[in-house]
């Protein structure tokens, strides 16, 4: 039986500020201070519903709510894009229930909330990283009960790891985890970046930045001092080590970022550009070249100019769209003026 | 590709519209209101309202209407408006033994106080399509059915006239007589723990899995409860009783300092009633597996009330060995909310991650490659 | 004079002025030793310095026991804090979610506070320590997780082997207290995972 009362056709319903009421965001803060008290240690919060899907950033969206403010900028990112499609969203809710101030410059953000990426500009004291997490508990693959990884958290108990790590290397020549990989904090407890690439682990170690964690699903928050030392698991004669491409990013010609593999044709053809797209923009505005720049911008897949991607968008773009008319260059541009397009790329982008 | 596309805000909302033409569907056909589900659609509108954690039939019907009749959406809606929702306080707890039957039945005795009152139930219907329900059905066959049911002399309307004054609860029948286990509050009478607001952790209370139980899945909770009955778990049930109908909520707010009846929730509860050995200190007496859930939701009740007795086994000292029987399991995976954004978020991008992991399997394929090459002509005979 | 009278006004912004303060107090105990100052402008109660009272407002409500001093509990402030906050004012530090001491006061000590359990060791009282200031008094440096390298601190008005408490307190790691030093507008962290040098 609830209180309510169907609103008028005209009436607002009147949101908190950032969406959570004040006794939940207190609640959220106590989480936070004692996970930045105790690095690494999960701690357990009363994580709420929320009205974007548990598993889509609800850990992520409810600590920028309990921490940000009128003098932030929010920066969000999935997959180290901003303008993918549930970053769009979480960045939307933000917009509308906080009011906030939003960037996709890494380095004009105070908040920059993450699924799967560290941007590859230097975090920046003052900064704060607000990882989705959808996996908390990096004990979780080997032993499924919550009752007996916080045993072994309690313990340091964390031998069955170094087996199951080692296992990998007995079976694979090395440690087959490539994202998500476990790391141990300040000498402590073990764990769980969330599914970032390994590359992007070492960014963690030492990092000038707040980094908080949050897994709404799962009801759990931890966090990173400024400073902490975050090592990843290894072996000393099989030492941790990242990924590496064997040629830079095919737009800007980095060679120090993360690239995601694109399919230019379905004859094999493939291209590798920077999974950080505001990193791989701002190196291609001080005028680095890749070597497929050239191609990409002829096909359409790049547009190096305030372009207009109405048609190549297709119907669901309308001309006054601040997002679409603000576009800078983006690569994946589904399909060059006049080309035939892809139904099914089409139907995934709705 | 839907990643990268800059236009992704005016995607997102070419989607709203787009599901507003899909839930519509041929407007040639008349708009179902909410009204009508909430009338017509009841036994839907009850799960909802179960798993969306929250009494309210006209949200419950307009979280199907607005979600094109997926329930675990219309639940998802439910939830994330009353997760809003100021709290005034607790009501005073509800007493189900004063309920306004519309059903009671109960599988343990042939006849008791009160008698079976069968009510409306689909359990003897043979399912047979009634075409006729193609076709509307007029006034005035409505208004026979109503004269028929009101005139027949043998009781078909659960009308308080026709039943009996008290209707005693079966597991209280057996307590009277020391066979049943009896349930006492805990000590102090504490708030029950909620676990939309504090976080679980184990072995949970029962308060605790209980609540965790009336939000869950009914499907995944059917489930575990026929798992139970099947031998996953070493219970042996009676419905001891189902009883459905009206029980009043009262509040006492904190300036008045007395009861205010705030109106009546249908409620479902079912008491099943289990055996147990008994132990040195304790004879041997049957135990209690209980389900209470909104509306008239037997299904649910029932399983619930399998699976609650499943997780007592800890306290009476029985093994844990099967997934009803283990707290963690149920309550982490009842929640079909929580579960569906999770099983779900499988749709998003994960093209960093999968890069990883195409970057490792291509270099070990490539490693494997060199390797038995070079096993290949360290040994060229054998290769021959 | 009523109740009411003796309460001073709590925020007159509570949303934006709490998360002001929070970021504060989240700067302070994630970069332990630096200077953090609560811009809240309220008129603590008696006995509460800004810092102490803005930062009970921010984190404390019906579901965090709190522990005063007895003169401060019988006080204004405590009527303050009740009034305010909803908190329950409790008689034993170990039940405490958040207290507040007098740094040169002999007791209680901070082992008399709940340091957590090994596997909840976030179930701690966060200490909040009221001394005569930040700067000016005997150094001791820190280490650990917020800090680069070393840091220095001198507050003033710690009562003797203070420094040696937060040591012990430091070797239960990952259990143990956290300690909020505050004075005026201005707070310093001090969690359990810094480790306290040698005054220089």
């Amino acid at each position: 039986m609830t209180l309510h009362q169907m609103p008028a056709e005209d009436a607002k319903p009147a949101y908190n500020y950032a969406y959570l009421d004040e006794q939940t965001k207190r609640m959220i803060r106590r989480a936070l201070l004692k996970a930045v008290a105790v690095p690494g240690y999960q701690v357990p919060f009363g994580s709420r519903e929320m009205p974007l899907a548990r598993g889509w950033g609800t850990g992520g969206i409810q600590i920028t709510a309990a921490i940000i403010g009128p003098a932030d900028t929010l920066k969000v990112i999935d997959q180290g894009a901003d303008d993918t499609t549930n970053a769009v969203s979480i960045r939307k809710f933000f917009e509308r229930t906080a009011n906030a101030r939003t960037s996709e410059a890494t380095e004009e953000a105070t908040i920059i909330q993450t699924r799967h990426r560290i941007p590859e500009a230097p975090l920046k004291p003052g900064q704060v990283m607000v990882y989705q997490v959808p996996m908390p508990e990096p004990l979780r693959r080997l032993e499924p009960r919550e009752a007996e990884t916080r045993k072994m958290h309690a313990w340091a108990e964390y031998g069955l790891m170094q087996v199951k790590l080692y296992e990998d290397i007995a079976r694979y020549g090395e440690i087959t985890k490539t994202y998500d990989y476990p790391v141990l904090v300040n000498d402590r407890y073990v764990m769980a970046p969330s599914p970032i690439p390994k590359f992007d682990n070492p960014k963690m170690h030492m990092s000038p930045s707040l980094q908080l964690f949050g897994a709404g699903r799962e009801k759990r928050i931890y966090a990173l001092p400024p400073y902490t030392s975050v090592k990843s698991l290894d072996f000393e004669d099989h030492p941790f080590r990242i990924q590496s491409w064997s040629q830079p990013c095919g737009l800007c010609g980095a060679a120090d970022s993360y690239l995601d593999e694109v399919v230019i044709d379905d004859r094999g053809g493939r291209m590798f550009v920077c999974s950080d797209s505001h990193y791989c923009e701002t190196r291609r505005a001080q005028g680095h070249r890749g070597t497929m720049l050239g191609d990409a911008a002829a096909s359409g897949l790049v547009q190096p100019s305030s372009p207009h991607p109405e048609e190549a968008a297709g119907a669901a773009v309308s001309k006054d769209d601040p997002v679409v008319s603000g576009a800078s260059t983006s690569i994946l541009r589904d399909a060059p003026d006049g080309a035939p397009q892809d139904e099914g790329s089409r139907e995934q982008r709705m | 590709m839907y990643v990268a596309v800059k236009g992704g805000e005016a995607a997102i909302l070419a989607t709203y519209d787009l599901v507003a033409e899909a839930r519509r569907g041929d407007p040639a056909v008349p708009e179902i209101s909410v009204a009508q589900i909430r009338e017509q659609q009841a036994l839907a509108c009850a799960r909802v309202m179960n798993e969306g954690s929250l009494y309210d039939k006209d949200l419950a019907a307009l979280a199907l209407k607005q979600s094109q009749g997926d329930v675990i959406e219309a639940a998802f809606l439910m939830r994330a408006y009353r997760t809003t929702l100021p709290r005034f306080g607790s009501s005073q707890p509800l007493d189900t033994a004063t309920m306004a039957i519309r059903r009671r039945v109960s599988a343990t005795y042939k006849d008791l106080p009160g008698g079976q009152v069968l009510g409306p139930t689909y359990d003897y219907t043979h399912r047979l399509f009634d075409f006729e329900l193609m076709e509307e059905e007029g006034q005035s066959a409505i208004d026979s059915r109503q004269s028929e049911l009101a005139a027949a002399d043998d009781c078909r309307l659960p009308t308080a006239d026709c039943l009996d004054a008290t209707m005693p609860r079966v597991p209280d029948i057996l307590g009277a007589e020391g066979l049943m286990e009896t349930e006492e509050p805990p000590e102090g009478d504490p708030r029950p723990f909620d676990l939309t607001r504090d976080p679980v952790s184990f072995p949970a209370d029962r308060d605790v899995r209980l609540q965790s139980m009336a939000r869950g899945d009914e499907g995944f909770l059917l489930g575990l409860g026929y798992s139970v009955q099947r031998g996953f778990g070493g219970t042996h049930p009676f419905v001891g009783e189902v009883r459905v109908g009206e029980v009043a909520v009262e509040f006492v707010p904190e300036e008045l300092g007395f009861a205010v009846d705030l109106g009546d929730v249908t409620l479902t509860e079912c008491q099943m009633v289990n055996q147990f050995q008994g132990s040195k200190e304790v004879p041997p007496q049957f135990t209690r597996g209980y389900g209470l859930v909104f509306g008239h939701s037997e299904r649910k009740a029932m399983s619930m009330s399998l699976v609650d007795r499943a997780l007592k086994s800890r306290d009476f000292g029985e093994a844990a060995d099967y997934p009803a029987q283990q707290d963690e399991f149920v309550l982490y995976h009842s929640d079909n909310v929580e579960a569906a954004g999770f099983v779900e978020h499988l749709k998003l991008p994960h093209y960093v991650d999968f890069q990883g992991e195409l970057e490792l399997i291509r270099r070990i394929r490539r490693e494997r490659e060199e390797r038995l090459a070079q096993e290949r002509d360290a040994m060229p005979e054998a290769a021959e | 004079m009523t109740a009411q009278d003796m309460i001073s006004p709590g925020f007159s912004d509570p949303v934006f002025q709490s998360q002001a303060a929070f970021r504060a107090l989240l700067a302070a105990l994630s970069e332990p030793g630096t200077g953090q100052r609560v811009a809240a402008e309220i008129a603590p109660p008696e006995g509460l310095a800004s810092a102490t009272a803005t930062a009970l407002l921010t984190l404390a409500d019906y579901e965090t026991p709190v522990w005063l001093p007895a003169a401060l509990r019988d006080g204004a402030a405590g009527a303050w804090l009740r009034f305010h906050c909803g908190a329950t004012l409790v008689d034993d530090p170990a039940e405490a979610a958040f207290a507040v001491i007098d740094g040169a006061a002999d007791a209680p000590k901070l082992s008399a506070f709940n340091p957590g359990t090994d596997q909840f060791p976030d179930r701690s009282t966060t200490v909040i320590v009221q001394v005569a200031g930040l700067e000016g008094g005997a150094a001791f440096t820190l280490s650990g997780p917020g800090v680069p390298g070393n840091r220095r601190i001198a507050p003033q008005g710690l009562r003797p082997g203070f420094t040696a408490e937060l040591r012990e307190n430091g070797a239960l790691y990952p259990l143990g207290v956290d300690v909020v030093l505050t004075h005026g507008d201005g707070l310093i962290g001090l969690p359990r995972s810094t480790r306290i040098g040698e005054a220089r």
